[in-house]
Parts: C-alpha cells; sequence; structure tokens
C-alpha cells in the first residue's frame, strides 16, 4: 500500500447492446492509473463514472459472496470484484462477458435465469418424505462430519464460471452443468433429503447430465469457491452407471 | 398499459422477501417475488457469523432461553425497541432455525466430548455431552449472555439463502429478477402494488395486488464507508415515504459495525471476535479490556466501534494511506480453526490484503476500522408487519422499522430477524391478502404508470451542469463526515442543509445517453434523489434527537435522556415539492414495558437522564413477578402477565429445549 502514483493500465471491454439496432459487438479501451489494491470492482466503478456511464456491468457484494460478477478476463473467466490489478504485469486486461448465457448487454450476462432452470431440473431441494416438521420440538440430529460435508458443497454460489470454463457445455447446449450435478451431490449427502439413486438418476442419468461431462476440468481450475468438483462429478458417475 | 394481477406482491427477494412469500404462497396465494438482482445474490448471503436463537444445546449456551434473548436484545436496543415485537421475535426464532434445518440449511452441529476453544485470550477446554451430539451448534457474539449464535462456519447467510430461496422454487413461487419497483401504487390509505422497471428491456410495468409487501433490506449506500452491497440504496423505504402516507421510523438509527477491513470495507465477521480475536493498537496492545472490563471485545457494536474511535483520537491507532486504522488479531485462535470456521474471512483477508489471518503474530493481524454496516431505521409498521398509515402494505427485514433492534441491533439478530418476520409477519400479510379484495380502477393505475414514465422523460431532457456520480458521492461523504459514529448539532445541521441542495442539484444534471434501456446512468438519475431523501430523513432525525442512544451518539448530548426522548422518530413526505422531510415523535409507553430502561451492562455509567415512571414500571414488575413465583407459576405464566403478545400459526407454543426433557 503505497501512496506514490500508480502505473497506468488499459482495460479493454467487449461492448454490445443486442436490444439496439445500431450497436455491433466492439472493443473500447479505458486507460486509467492504478490505485493500491485496485480490482476490477474499483476499475469499472471508476470507469462509469468518469470516462463511460453507458457501460453495463452487474456486482453486488463486491466480496466474492455473491456470485453476480464472473467476465471472462484475458480468456479466463473469474469474479471480476476479486480479481486484483496488481496480478496482471503488462497491465493490460482484456474483459468480456461469460459464454454459454444470454447476453443482456456489454459485460452483464443473465445468469439468474440459467440457474433458475437448472435448480428446477435437478429439484434443488430438499425432497424429505411429507409429513409436517414439528417446529416446536427438538431438531433431527445430525452427524456434524455430515453436516459438515453437505456445508462443503452448499459453498456455490451459482457465479456460473463453471459453465463458462465446460467444454462438454460447448457441446451439448442442454448440458446441465458442474453447477448442477454438484448440487445433485449436495442433496444427495443431506440426510434431510430422502431422493435414493434411483430418483436422482431420473434427473440426470444422461447426456445432458452425468454421463455428459467429458471430464476436461476446467471447472473445478476456475471455481472460484474451490469446490471438489472432478471428485464429487466421478463419485455421482460411478454411483449412477452402477444402477444400470 | 401491462398490468399483472395477483394475490400478493413482494417487493425484495432477500431472506425476509423469500419467506414471506413462501408463507403466503403456502395459504394458495398468487404470490410474485421481484428482485432487483437473481435472489440468490441478495445481500443476506453476504451475513458470515450466525443467526441468534436460544436453541441452549451446546455447553457454553446451557440454560438458554427467550427471556434471556429478551433481555439481551431489549438491552442491546438501548431500550429504544418495541418490547413486544422483541417477546414474538424471540418465541419464534427457534422455530425458524429448526425450520430452516429441515429445509437443507447444513448448520454446524455439537460434536460430543473436549475441544480447546479461545476465551479472553486464553486457551480453555471446553466438553459437550454425548446427549446434544448432532444437535444445532452457536458461538459467542457481542452483547449476549449466553452463546447463542448458530451457524455454518462463516457462510451463514448465504446458506441460509439457499435454503429459503430453493424452498419457494420447490412450492413453485413466481419469482422474477432485474425488476425495479419505481413507485407504490396507493388510493385512500391503501397500497395496491407498484409500478415496475424491467432493469433488462427499460419497460414499465404495473403490478396489482391485493397486498404489498416491501423487504428491500438497508439503505447502507447513503454511507460512503459501507459494509453493504451496492443495491442496498434504501429505496424500498424511499418509495413508501414518497407516497406521502406510509413513515420511516427512527431513521437516524445507523449501525457502525467494529470490524469492515481496510481498505475494501468488506466485513469480517464479529464471529472472529466471538470465537476469541482481539484487538489490538499501534503498539500490540489489547486496549478494549482498558475501556470495556467486562464484555472487552464483545461488548455491543455500538460500543466496540466507539471505543475503537477513541482509541485512534487517543493517539494508538495504526497510521495507513487510508488513514488509522486497528489491528484484528484471529492467529491466537489457531490455523486449523480459521481455516475450518472462518474460511471466508481468511479468504477475504488473503485477496483483498494479501494477508492470511492464520499466520502466528503481526504478519497475520488485519486493517479494521468501524464502518456503516446495518439500518435500524425503516418503514414504521405495526406488530404484524403492516404500515401504520398505509393499508396493505407490510414490510419485513431491515427494510423495516418493527422495531426489535431499537437504537442498536445486536451480531446475529438481524439474520435471525428475516426469517422471523418472514414467518410472522408473511403470515399476517397472507392473512391480509386473503381477506380483501382489490377494489382499485385502471385508470388509477394507469396514473401511477404515467407518472413513472413522464418522470424518466424529464430526467433524459435535463440539460444542466450537474453530475449525477458527483452529487452521489458527495452525499455519501457527507454522510461519513458528519453523520457518522460520532455526530453533533453544529456539523448534523451543515449536513441537512447540504443534502437539500444536492436534492435540488438532482434537477440540474445532463445525462449523457439518452437510450431508455440499458443505461446506467440514468438508474443512477431516478435512484439518487431517492436515497437523498433517505439521507434527509436520517441526518435530519439526528440534528433533532438531543441525547445518546444505541448507536446514535452526539458528542454535544451525551447521555441517554429517557426523560425526553423515549419515543421512536417518524419522519414523512407530505408534499413531493417538499426538499425536507416532516418530523413526529411516537412515544414509548414504559408502563406496559416487561423490562423498564435502566443501565445495559456495558458502556459509560452514569450517562442517564432517568425517566421516573422507570422506577414506578420496575416496582410493578417486581410485585407480579414475586407474586406469581410464590403462587408456583412459571416463567412464561410471569411473562404473559407483565406484557401479552400473540403470534400467528403455531408459533406461540412452547419451544422445546434437550435441557428441559
Amino acid at each position: 500500500m503505497s501512496i506514490e502514483k500508480g502505473r497506468e493500465i488499459t482495460i479493454s471491454v467487449l461492448k454490445f447492446n443486442p436490444r439496439s439496432k445500431v450497436s455491433k459487438p466492439h472493443f473500447v479501451d479505458y486507460k486509467l492509473e492504478e490505485t493500491p489494491g485496485m480490482t476490477l470492482f474499483i476499475a469499472l466503478m471508476k470507469i462509469r463514472e468518469e470516462y463511460d456511464p453507458d457501460l453495463s456491468f452487474d456486482f453486488v457484494c463486491r466480496a466474492g459472496i455473491c456470485g453476480s460478477c464472473g467476465m471472462v478476463v484475458n480468456g479466463k473467466p473469474a469474479l471480476a470484484c476479486r480479481t486484483l490489478i496488481a496480478n496482471y504485469p503488462t497491465g493490460n486486461l482484456q474483459l468480456m462477458p461469460m459464454p454459454a448465457f444470454e447476453l443482456i448487454k456489454d459485460l452483464s450476462v443473465n445468469t439468474g435465469k440459467w440457474m433458475d432452470a437448472m435448480s428446477k431440473r435437478v429439484e434443488s431441494w430438499i425432497v424429505d418424505n411429507g409429513e409436517e416438521n414439528d417446529i416446536t420440538k427438538l431438531e433431527e440430529r445430525v452427524d456434524p462430519d455430515v453436516a459438515d460435508a453437505t456445508f462443503e458443497l452448499d459453498r456455490c454460489i451459482e457465479c456460473g464460471i463453471c459453465v463458462a470454463s465446460c467444454g462438454t457445455k460447448l457441446m451439448r447446449p442442454d448440458f446441465v452443468g458442474p453447477v448442477g450435478l454438484n448440487r445433485v451431490a449436495r442433496f444427495e449427502v443431506d440426510p434431510h433429503d430422502k431422493r435414493t439413486a434411483e430418483d436422482f438418476y431420473e434427473l440426470i442419468g444422461d447426456d445432458d447430465g452425468i454421463f455428459g461431462c467429458m471430464s476436461l476440468l476446467a471447472c473445478e481450475d476456475h471455481c472460484p469457491k474451490h469446490l471438489p468438483l472432478q471428485n464429487k462429478i466421478a463419485y455421482l458417475r460411478r454411483k449412477l452407471v452402477a444402477l444400470r | 398499459m401491462k398490468i399483472n394481477y395477483c394475490d400478493a406482491l413482494v417487493i425484495g427477494g432477500g431472506l425476509a422477501g423469500l419467506r414471506a412469500a413462501v408463507a403466503a404462497q403456502k395459504k394458495e396465494l398468487s404470490t410474485i417475488v421481484l428482485s432487483l438482482v437473481p435472489v440468490k445474490r441478495s445481500h443476506s448471503a453476504a451475513a458470515q457469523g450466525g443467526m441468534q436463537a436460544s436453541l441452549g444445546n451446546s455447553k457454553m449456551s446451557d440454560g438458554d432461553n427467550e427471556d434471556l434473548h429478551f433481555a439481551d436484545t431489549v438491552k442491546g436496543s438501548d431500550w429504544g425497541c418495541d418490547q413486544e415485537v422483541a417477546r414474538m421475535f424471540v418465541h419464534t426464532a427457534p422455530k425458524a432455525i429448526r425450520e430452516l434445518a429441515g429445509w437443507g440449511v447444513p448448520w454446524t452441529r455439537v460434536r460430543e466430548g473436549s475441544r480447546e476453544a479461545v476465551i479472553n485470550a486464553k486457551k480453555t477446554t471446553i466438553t459437550e455431552d454425548a446427549d446434544r451430539h448432532g444437535l444445532i451448534m452457536s458461538r459467542d457474539f457481542g452483547g449476549t449472555k449466553k452463546w447463542r449464535t448458530c451457524y455454518t462456519a462463516d457462510a451463514t447467510g448465504h446458506t441460509m439463502l439457499f435454503g429459503v430461496a430453493n424452498e419457494a422454487l420447490k412450492h413453485d413461487v413466481d419469482i422474477r429478477d432485474r425488476k425495479e419497483a419505481l413507485s407504490l401504487i396507493h388510493e385512500d390509505n391503501r397500497c395496491y402494488g407498484a409500478i415496475v422497471r424491467d432493469l433488462i428491456t427499460g419497460e414499465l410495468e404495473a403490478y396489482v395486488a391485493k397486498g404489498t409487501c416491501i423487504a428491500t433490506g438497508g439503505y447502507g449506500r447513503v454511507f460512503k464507508q459501507t459494509t453493504n452491497a451496492v443495491i442496498c440504496e434504501g429505496i424500498g423505504a424511499a418509495i413508501a415515504l414518497e407516497t406521502g402516507v406510509a413513515t420511516l421510523g427512527n431513521m437516524e438509527a445507523v449501525q457502525f459495525h467494529p470490524t469492515p477491513i481496510v481498505p475494501s470495507g468488506i466485513l469480517l465477521t464479529e464471529g472472529c471476535r466471538g470465537d476469541g480475536g482481539i484487538l489490538r493498537d499501534v503498539d500490540g496492545h489489547r486496549f478494549m479490556p482498558d475501556y470495556e472490563p467486562e464484555k472487552k471485545e464483545l461488548a455491543s457494536r455500538d460500543v466496540v466501534s466507539r471505543r475503537m474511535i477513541e482509541h485512534i483520537r487517543n493517539g494508538k491507532g495504526v497510521p495507513s494511506p487510508y488513514g488509522d486504522h486497528i489491528w484484528l488479531d484471529i492467529s491466537i485462535l489457531g490455523r486449523e480453526h480459521i481455516e475450518k470456521n472462518l474460511r471466508d474471512v481468511q479468504e477475504i483477508c488473503q485477496i483483498f490484503n494479501g494477508i492470511d489471518p492464520a499466520d502466528e503474530g503481526k504478519k497475520g493481524w488485519a486493517p479494521v476500522l468501524p464502518m456503516q454496516h446495518y439500518s435500524m431505521g425503516g418503514i414504521r409498521t405495526k406488530p404484524t408487519g403492516e404500515s401504520q398509515k398505509l393499508n396493505g402494505l407490510f414490510v419485513c427485514g431491515e427494510a423495516s422499522c418493527w422495531d426489535m433492534h431499537g437504537f442498536n441491533r445486536l451480531g446475529g439478530n438481524s439474520v435471525s430477524e428475516t426469517v422471523v418476520a418472514g414467518m410472522i409477519v408473511g403470515n399476517y400479510f397472507a392473512d391480509y391478502c386473503i381477506t380483501n379484495d382489490v377494489v382499485i380502477g385502471t385508470k388509477t393505475v394507469q396514473k401511477f404508470l404515467d407518472a413513472q414514465d413522464t418522470y424518466i422523460d424529464e430526467i433524459l431532457a435535463y440539460e444542466g451542469p450537474e453530475d449525477i456520480f458527483r452529487i452521489k458521492n458527495r452525499m455519501q461523504n457527507l454522510m461519513d463526515e458528519k453523520v457518522g459514529i460520532f455526530r453533533d448539532g453544529v456539523r448534523l445541521a451543515e449536513a441537512v442543509n447540504e443534502l437539500e441542495e444536492l436534492l435540488i442539484k438532482t434537477k440540474q444534471i445532463n445525462v449523457k445517453s439518452k437510450e431508455r434501456v440499458g443505461n446506467p446512468e440514468l438508474e443512477e438519475a431516478y435512484r439518487v434523489p431517492r436515497m437523498l431523501k433517505v439521507a434527509l430523513c436520517v441526518a435530519k432525525g439526528a440534528r433533532e434527537r438531543t441525547e445518546s442512544r444505541g448507536a446514535h451518539y452526539r458528542e454535544d448530548h451525551l447521555k441517554r435522556d429517557d426523560a425526553n426522548w423515549l419515543n421512536r422518530t417518524l419522519t414523512s413526505w407530505p408534499n413531493p415539492s417538499d426538499t425536507l422531510p416532516t418530523i413526529t415523535y411516537e412515544e414509548l409507553d414504559i408502563m406496559t414495558m416487561e423490562m423498564p430502561p435502566a443501565f445495559r451492562g456495558y458502556g459509560a455509567k452514569g450517562m442517564i437522564i432517568e425517566n421516573e415512571l422507570s422506577e414506578k414500571r420496575q416496582a410493578v414488575v417486581d410485585e407480579i413477578t414475586e407474586k406469581m413465583q410464590a403462587e408456583g407459576k412459571d416463567r412464561h405464566e410471569i411473562q404473559d402477565a407483565l406484557m401479552p403478545f400473540s403470534l400467528p400459526m403455531n408459533y406461540r407454543e412452547k419451544n422445546e429445549r434437550v435441557g428441559d426433557l
């Protein structure tokens, strides 16, 4: 953290408004001075306030917790809020919207719509035996290790980075994505969920589900939450392939 | 004109809004949730440390119950809260957490046997009994008698939000994101829905409903330095204010959290201190015991934040390019504990500051400074959650002044409030939607839509010299400098005057792009005037309140003044052309309180101007309690005699605890 003048950086952004009749995809370069600890959140806010009030992007928590700001930074998908400019020695950053999602404008993509559809498809909720949970009574006991294991997989923030980095998704537009498979693994380990392996097979037992994954593993490489996607996808595949 | 009809309209898709929507949908109402962002990205996700509920499962929480949680909450509020609401809350919190467990929130569980913990900077062994194994665990937080804060590591809000959002999807709640409410539709003091802008297409639509529930969170972004997400701009409160009918309560009650990291302002959870972390000054000295010998780092947030600034003013801050700060030391908890229970904290320190807080000694200390964190104020409601003035408008969560937090909220009581209010207010809201019909003409709806349409055209036609981003930045800096942790009459008056000028200047801007779609500057141009109105409510309320209570601290009026200020500030905006809010007050009735005003047990002593009724009411409370105890009545019966309260559903039933079995 120093207060001397920072280096000049260049942020190059792909701009395009698919709702406009005249807009065409094009890059715009913004030159600005780097400040200590500058992230892409700080840089993009500065660009909007001082250079281009028309630039669209999404941030909510700006702390790597909400998963809003996935974008492609120099060819790799990442959370913009956790991207430190100092980690780019050339000072040149090229930003593009994440592929695989519907483009809203510039760097803003509709991950919410995609994730909702995914959640409905894998029935991303507790399926219990239908008995009313009496909330005036003591809670059901859960082994602390099992609770921790469920939490480990529940840390997914639906940022879409795994989907944007997925090779299978490029070939199979309806692929449920690493995020969807992780979600199934999460409910599979949760003792409150009464679904069997057979039930999960019904949801993801095809080439757009667990058998589609080509194990290229860019998902795990880029996951900002470091979820154990490789292990969990392999585990689910072994478990489900054994059923047929 | 596109009109969407539904039975129950919820504006805001965080924990409170989603839980209220589930309540409405379960009562077979067609329910729509509108959200600025995909709901799982709401600011609820950022709650780290945990949720207070008096389960009393673990060793350090044994013997906990609603009475202790109630007392902590009232003391925390500095007697500013509505005690009936606080009772409703503490009684429902254990049910809320058990419901969430059934919805899949993977609460950290009690493990039988011994473990090492750090208490008061010393290693201590805690042994959990076998009969508690597998029940929900809790950790220590500030201002609480017992370890009451239940958690999932330090991602509690995230797991709760996903649990509730998934449950909403399961029940087929109609969730629509990237939608922004611009105004409320109302007629004859009744609310019928909202005029809404689609943030993708720019299209305006009307949503007409039997009842409307606002759950849009707080107004932290009217300040510069804040832990709040960028969407926490207080727009829900602003559109309620702009009806000219609904009132806002205690807007000057703003909480500053002791430990956001410098300079990004990202929060490091109170769990850091709850788990045993300590605060150090420029000399590495642990200074909090010098100021607060009993509670130390775990006094309430308002007290710890002030002590930190006081210590910096005494020349003991750590200098940095961003001004002086304090160190937070969690390295003493050990790497294993940090990597399991404070993982997000570690990640934040590593990514944003290049510090590994698990490194031993000074290397692992994180720079922290108090910053805006929570809005106790909000849309004023009755205990049912319905606006006192605008029928059919319900409010829950941080957007409300319900009012269980008074002038200071306890850590762990906010995520708890979201789901508890979602249950309680959500059910009262649903009942309202069942018993009331829509009786508003489409012409009236059209009038409200046209007003917003015209307003956007007006903004795009402004040709003034001002810049909306500069106005916003000035407002935020002004709020930090003059309406912050330490306040005084002179600077508050300056703030009110300049905020008023800024509000007038918002009509003298020039929006560069004239597009109605995908135009971020246009969005700022209609949001900032609303934010300024909220900021004016905060600043003017603070200027008028000549006492210090909870987080509202006046250096020119150091005492809590129960004789003159045991009341709630109500602000309204009767005419659209007004440039200042109108203030009235709502008295708090000591003679109906279960716990009359007294000393909090932390903070400076002898700083209360007593109200003579406090002593009188205490005598009544003591007399009733002693008499009933002699008659062999239990704590529930005594409580009911002192201050009865009611709840919807089966929420009034007793909470079972393992210690009672």
